[in-house]
């Protein structure tokens, strides 16, 4: 477990240090803080865009970040052969993946941090900038509700990281997993059409079959509330924690596969 | 007890993907390494050197046979705090510092505050780098990783510390003070077992050595033993004098080579006489810049064994 702890830290420490990590972050906070002139353009509808666009830039860059610094955790430490050092000094296999895996996640929540703390900067700019009145009948601009949208990007993302983890435990190239790990999450969007493929396909073979690919792909669908947090629709607690114990469960599956696949793997 | 021990240890691999082929890394191996010894393990590029060491590491499996480290098999975790490693050509994060890097090794290692901080200042100290132990290391040139490198395995004032090619990248200063440290940490008591194919490297520093070709043992055994100390004619180098005069002083039997700068190459047959050589020298009033024994030497005797192997495996 210490030694688990040392790795996720330093995961921690060398990630936070990453120009690409910095520049995807900045990118993101100019995209929402450029929402705001978008905003200005939409007469009436200025705030609601800023909250849209500000969620979906947390999630689409969390994304990139969770992809390809997730790929590259274990992929980039073979390929430059830094493992080499690392696996012979008192670490077990498992230990190092699972280290690597908590670090890159407290990166990413770091980084979703400082994204949903400029997020709530620029609604709370626009919260004072706009006469008083406008938000009468509809969610304030601040809306605590919207942290459950970004949470529930967090556990997203935990399992993107999660999937990208898996995929380069076993393959050598850093590309092949990044593609798996975009094609995966582009699947898990369409969780719900997979489940309800009966109605639209009669064939009971090509039914059976979105039936069990709805069942083991991860449903990216599910982490989705960032129209409903948007216009002030509840999302109910035990919605949320179904989700996140989703998403454990998931996780855990992904972490148990990945050591077991590590654990044998030869650094040829 | 032996520091390190194998018994047909052996690696397998499976090339090609469509049309899977069995490729032989590493056949049969038996080793022992006693404790104190500065092991070489030679043998030319493919011959099975970085394979046995991943072996010994666990970062690869074998396909069959077992090693043991300091009475331990090689999986068992505790070994590890007991040994060192340079991998081949070493790389590290290149968002961290020297410092920064070893202070982690020393966490896992579970060196703590004020012990860590000295351990690790000791050890770059004792590598030979200074202030750069600063700087991240993508600002490393290829002989400062090896540094860095060579710091890492020696951490934890390792029993046995397994050295890939640490040679590697180093120009002639830095392969001195490397030699100069495995020398001191013999005198410490630590084992030293490393891969090279510097034969020189091998034949001043270990007391046995391990020739490998074709993933085979071709044979092992001290340095002495191996290579007797038989001279074979002497090497001179002499100046100010006219190639006849240089003739006269060979004989008819020496070889002679101009270098450059008057400077001249003689090589005597071991019937020769060095020291009517040396008179005739110094009558032409000429200048002797060297001389030195020809003797088998490590390299030529891996060289015959190493070709030796081949044409087995060929035939």
């Amino acid at each position: 477990m210490r030694s688990t702890l040392l790795v996720a830290i330093h995961v921690f420490r060398d990630s936070v240090r990453d120009k690409v990590l910095y520049s995807i972050v900045a990118f993101a906070i100019i995209l929402m803080a450029s929402s705001f002139l978008m905003g200005q353009l939409t007469a009436g509808q200025d705030v609601k865009i800023i909250k849209d666009l500000g969620l979906a830039a947390m999630s689409l860059f969390g994304l990139f970040i969770a992809i390809f610094i997730g790929v590259g955790l274990v992929s980039r430490e073979i390929e430059r052969r830094s493992i080499y050092a690392v696996l012979a000094k008192p670490v077990l296999r498992h230990e190092f993946i699972v280290g690597k895996y908590l670090g890159l996640v407290g990166t990413l929540f770091v980084n979703l941090a400082v994204m949903a703390i400029a997020y709530y900067g620029v609604l709370e700019y626009m919260a004072l900038t706009l006469p008083a009145g406008a938000f009468t009948g509809g969610p304030p601009a601040t809306d605590p509700r919207l942290l459950l949208a970004v949470g529930l990007i967090g556990a997203e993302l935990a399992l993107v990281t999660a999937i990208a983890l898996f995929w380069s435990s076993f393959s050598s190239s850093a590309l092949l997993s990044a593609a798996f790990t975009a094609g995966l999450w582009v699947a898990g969007q369409f969780g719900a059409d997979l489940r309800n493929f009966d109605q639209v396909v009669a064939s009971p073979v090509a039914v059976w079959l979105a039936r069990g690919l709805y069942y083991v792909l991860p449903n990216f669908a599910a982490f989705d509330i960032k129209a409903q947090v948007v216009h002030g629709a509840t999302v109910s607690g035990d919605y949320m924690a179904a989700t996140l114990a989703y998403a454990m469960a998931y996780i855990a599956m992904l972490i148990v596969a990945a050591v077991l696949v590590f654990s044998r793997r030869d650094f040829k | 007890m032996d520091a390190i021990r194998t018994e047909g240890l052996t690696k397998h691999y499976s090339v090609g993907f469509w049309r899977p082929r069995p490729y032989v890394a590493l056949e049969g191996l038996d080793l022992e390494v006693a404790p104190g010894e500065i092991f070489g393990f030679l043998g030319p590029n493919g011959a099975g050197k970085t394979t046995t060491l991943k072996l010994l590491m666990q970062l690869i499996f074998p396909t069959s046979g077992r090693a043991e480290i300091l009475g331990r098999p090689v999986g068992d975790v505790s070994v590890r705090r007991r040994i060192g490693y340079l991998p081949e050509n070493p790389f590290f994060y290149d968002n961290l510092t020297a410092e920064e890097l070893l202070a982690y090794f020393a966490r896992l290692f579970g060196f703590h505050g004020q012990e860590r901080a000295t351990r690790v200042s000791r050890i770059l100290d004792e590598v030979g780098l200074g202030a750069e132990r600063r700087f991240q290391l993508r600002k490393y040139s290829k002989g400062m990783l090896q540094r860095v490198g060579l710091a890492q395995a020696l951490l934890n004032d390792p029993e046995v510390v397994f050295l890939d090619e640490p040679m590697s990248g180093l120009d002639p200063l830095g392969r001195r003070d490397v030699r100069d440290l495995i020398l001191r940490l013999r005198d410490r008591g630590t084992t030293v077992f490393f891969s090279s194919h510097i034969l020189s490297d091998a034949e001043t520093l270990c007391s046995r050595v391990a020739i490998v070709a074709h993933g085979k043992l071709v044979t092992a055994g001290s340095v002495a033993e191996l290579v007797p100390f038989r001279v074979r004619g002497w090497d001179l180098i002499v100046s100010n004098l006219t190639i006849a005069q240089v003739h006269d002083v060979g004989g008819p039997d020496a070889v002679v080579r101009e270098i450059a700068d008057g400077r001249h190459h003689v090589i005597l047959p071991e019937a020769a006489s060095l020291d009517s050589a040396l008179s005739r020298v110094t009558t032409h009033r000429g200048q002797l810049l060297s001389v030195n024994p020809v003797r088998d030497t490590l390299e030529d005797y891996f060289l015959a064994r190493v070709r030796q192997a081949e044409r087995r495996e060929v035939g």
